[in-house]
This record gives structure tokens, sequence and C-alpha cells, in this order.
């Protein structure tokens, strides 16, 4: 495989909300909560932010990384559960945004949580078959809880996108394979017209998140002949804090190799962007010659997973995007009423 | 606003795109078709600013006009640009009481607002207080 990443940047809403402040509204333990799924806060999009003005937020953090010019971006995929539109795309209004157009293909993907890595693959083939120079996948969500119910601690808001390109100069972690694991789960799902998810609560951990996690890190390990210990970093799907952690440790990963890009303590599930942004948090940090381990999760259900290794290209433009702690650090508490007018929970 | 007048400014509300005079330099947003200084002898093309400036003067708003009512109290200001131009745009991201005159802020992509629930909605430039130093180039 001659394909790596060539840039990269994120984008997290600054509000947050603490676990405390939601577990007082519907009478819950907030301590037990956040011993239960070890998150602490999570952010809340504010009044003039959705998927679309994330995803162009992230998309163009990531050509000033790569610092290339947009017009060779040839394909655009714009991964979410929570698109602005249920039609008309997202993909255009970030193709639009970074100057991209009109020379390029785009579309929306959706895959709940895995829809911006599948974005990934499908740019990794283009660019390997010659289609396009560079692609872009965007993995970008404002994710929707039903009031009281247990997503409501987690749901969250962010994004990362991704360029791929060709190896060369400019890499700055090449993909050395990718596999995939799929099957027909309902684990989670939204029905059309329908504004909040609904999910199979106990049922989404072991035949769905668990099952479609380590299977896809084992075909991987498999297809590439590696073993845990040849990583020096690993990110998985980022629900809560535990999942990541428990399946780590069903693979043989230690907390070591996990903790550097576990983020959802700070900011919550992202669902497209989690994966992402854990892998740009670990970037963030690493090395020429590291290795990296990224496995996504999508309900419904599926996982992506990949290997990476951090070329030189890492040292490149590293001050001209900012970092995902500069996000994480930058906040500004709300009360749950706030949260519940910038979530349209409560209209006039 | 009608569909294809949002249509037609998306280059500018998306990406800043004015105008530059080739004779005297002079840098327009919003985008002019011909230089007030040079008039005929004006050379105009499209030119993207880079979104960087300073508050010049500011205003909160607390009685909003229609479709800005969840808003409030939110921050109008007129926004010097370092390439020239004076915009007017909504400060986001910010506590209206902690800003001042003079403060710098960079350009950041938002929903402006929304015709309605059924509408389109309408995206475009507001600026948020600066989250890193300038860097040359």
């Amino acid at each position: 495989m001659d394909v790596g990443i060539v840039g990269y940047g994120v984008y997290i809403p600054q509000y947050r909300i603490k676990v405390e402040e939601i577990a007082k509204v519907w009478g819950a333990d907030p301590e037990q909560i956040k011993r239960g799924l070890m998150v602490e806060e999570k952010s809340v999009p504010g009044p003039d932010e959705d998927t679309a003005t994330i995803a162009v937020e992230a998309a163009r953090a990531a050509v000033r990384r790569a610092n290339i010019d947009p017009r060779e971006i040839g394909a655009i995929y714009v991964g979410s559960e929570s698109h602005p539109y249920a039609v008309k795309p997202t993909a255009t209004i970030v193709a639009e945004a970074v100057g991209a157009t009109p020379d390029l293909t785009a579309a929306d993907y959706e895959f709940a949580c895995k829809a911006g890595t599948a974005g990934i693959q499908t740019c990794m083939g283009m660019v390997e078959a010659g289609m396009i120079e560079y692609g872009m996948a965007v993995g970008a969500d404002t994710a929707q809880s039903a009031p009281g119910d247990a997503l409501e601690y987690t749901a969250a808001a962010g994004g990362a996108a991704f360029i791929v390109g060709r190896n060369g100069k400019r890499t700055i972690a090449s993909i050395d394979g990718t596999y995939s694991y799929t099957t027909d789960t309902p684990d989670f799902w939204r029905r059309e017209m329908r504004p909040y998810p609904k999910h199979g609560g106990r049922f989404t951990g072991e035949p769905a998140y668990f099952r479609h996690i380590i299977s896809a890190a084992k075909g991987l390990l498999q297809q590439l002949k590696l073993t845990p210990e040849d990583f020096t970093y690993a990110v998985f799907h980022q629900p809560n804090g535990k999942f990541p952690l428990k399946a780590a440790k069903i693979l043989g990963f230690s907390k070591e190799q996990v903790l550097p890009g576990l983020v959802v303590t700070k900011i919550g599930n992202t669902y497209s962007g989690s994966t992402l942004i854990g892998l740009a948090l670990i970037l963030d940090n690493a090395r020429p010659g590291d290795r990296i381990l990224a496995v996504s999760y999508g309900s419904g259900a599926g996982s992506d997973a990949f290997s990476l290794t951090v070329q030189d290209g890492i040292n490149n433009n590293g001050d001209a995007t900012l970092k995902v702690m500069d996000y994480v650090n930058r906040k500004e508490y709300i009360d749950y009423g706030t949260y519940a007018k910038l979530r349209r929970l409560l209209v006039r | 606003m009608a569909v294809p007048r949002f249509w037609r400014e998306i280059p500018n509300r998306y990406n800043l795109i004015g105008t530059k005079c080739g004779n005297c330099n002079t840098v327009f947003f919003p985008p002019r078709s011909v230089c007030p200084k040079c008039r005929r002898m004006g050379k105009l093309e499209p030119y993207k600013l880079r979104g960087r400036g300073k508050i010049v003067s500011y205003c909160t708003v607390h009685v909003p006009a229609d479709g800005f009512e969840d808003a409030v109290p939110y921050v109008l200001a007129i926004v010097e640009l370092e390439e020239g131009p004076r915009i007017t745009a909504q400060i986001t991201d910010c506590n209206p009481d902690s800003v001042k005159i003079g403060d710098e802020v960079e350009v950041t992509f938002r929903q402006i607002r929304e015709e309605s629930q059924d509408g389109l909605i309408y995206y475009g430039y507001k600026f948020k207080p600066v989250s890193n130093p300038p860097s040359e180039g």
C-alpha cells in the first residue's frame, strides 16, 4: 500500500456540560455514572454550530496542515449521523469552504460512528488507483440523545478531517493496511424523521462494539503479521472511557498504548469524530517510526481497522493548526437549561 | 433572502473573497466591480482575505432581528481586516461583557441563520477572539 495521511485537523466546540449537571436534573447519582462511563463532561455545539460548521473548521485545519493547494483535492467524503440536511450534501459545503470546488467528487456517508473512517478507505482506494491526487475524509457529529436517556451523558459534538495522498515527503503517517469487519447487528438506530436514536442497552456491548472492534483488530494484525507489541499506540472508538480500555485488554494492548489517545473523558463521544479525534491526539504527540493501530466502530454494525506508521512529515507545519488539547482545554461550562436551549430541547 | 441571492454570495460568505484593484492595490469587501479611486483605470481581480482583524466598534444586541431571537445577547461588530476593508459581522464564542475595541479576532465558519425549519440554512463568516497568536505568512 502506497498511501498515507498528508494532513489532519480537528474541531471541538467550546461549550461543555458536566455529568453532575445532567444527573441533577434526572435524579441520578453522578459519581456512579462517572465511574461507570469514565466520562466527566461532554462538548456541546454552540447556537450557530452544526455538523457542517464543525466539518468545515476541521477540513480547513487539515488543508493548512497538509500545506497543499485545495484544488488538488479530488474527493471529499463527510461521514456523520447528524448531517444538517436530510437531502443536500454536507460535503459540498465543505468542498466550497475549503476551496476545492468544482473539479472533484463529493458525497456524504452514513454509518453511525464509523462513517468517517469509511471515507478514509474510499480515499485510499481512489488515491491508490490513481483516480485522484488527494482525498479528504471528514467525520463530524453533533450527536443527538433523548432527554433522560443514558446517551445524554456522552452524546457530544466534534469532528476531524484527514487528507489521504500518495506516500512522499508530505506524509505524516503512511497507512500499512486496513481491514473491516461488518455484520447486520441492530444495536443502535434512528428511524427517518425521528429526532433521537434508540439503542439496545447492554446489547450494544458484547455482540456489537466488542465483537466488531476485536474482530477487525485481529483481522488486521493477522493480515499484516503484527502483534500488539509492534504498536506504540492504539486507539479504539470511544463511546465511553471503559469500552476502549476493555477492548485493549482483550486484544493484549496495555493501558499505556491506549491512554495517550483517550479523549472521551473530557469531551464525550463525538460519534463520527471519536476515533479520528483520538487518532489526531496521538499524532499530535507522535514521533517518526511510531506505529499506531486505529479501530473505529459504527453501530449497525461494523469496524474499520488501520495500521499507520508515523513518517518524517509529522515534523512539517505542526504550528499551522490548533492541537486536540488546545480544543479540549478551551471550554465554557453551561447549565442544563442552556444545554436544553442549545440542543433545541426547548423551543419557543 | 432568496435562494439565488444566497447562492451568488457563497464565495464571499464562505471564503471572504473580495476584490483587489491591480492599479492602486486597494482591497474591497464586499467585492466591488469598479474601483472608486481608479475608475476606468482600475483592474479588479478576486482576492481572498486572510480573515484576521481588529474590532473597531461593536454593540451588544438585546432586541434581535428576525431569526436571531435565540442568539441574544450577541455582539455585532465592525472588524477592520489586516488587508484594509472594514466589515460588519457577528462576534461568536465570546462573552459580550469581555469584548473590547481593539480585540484581535479571526474568521470562523458558522450558521448565520435559517430560513425556517424547512428552509435553507445560511452559512457564512463570523469572527471570534483569536485562539492562537497570529503567525506570519
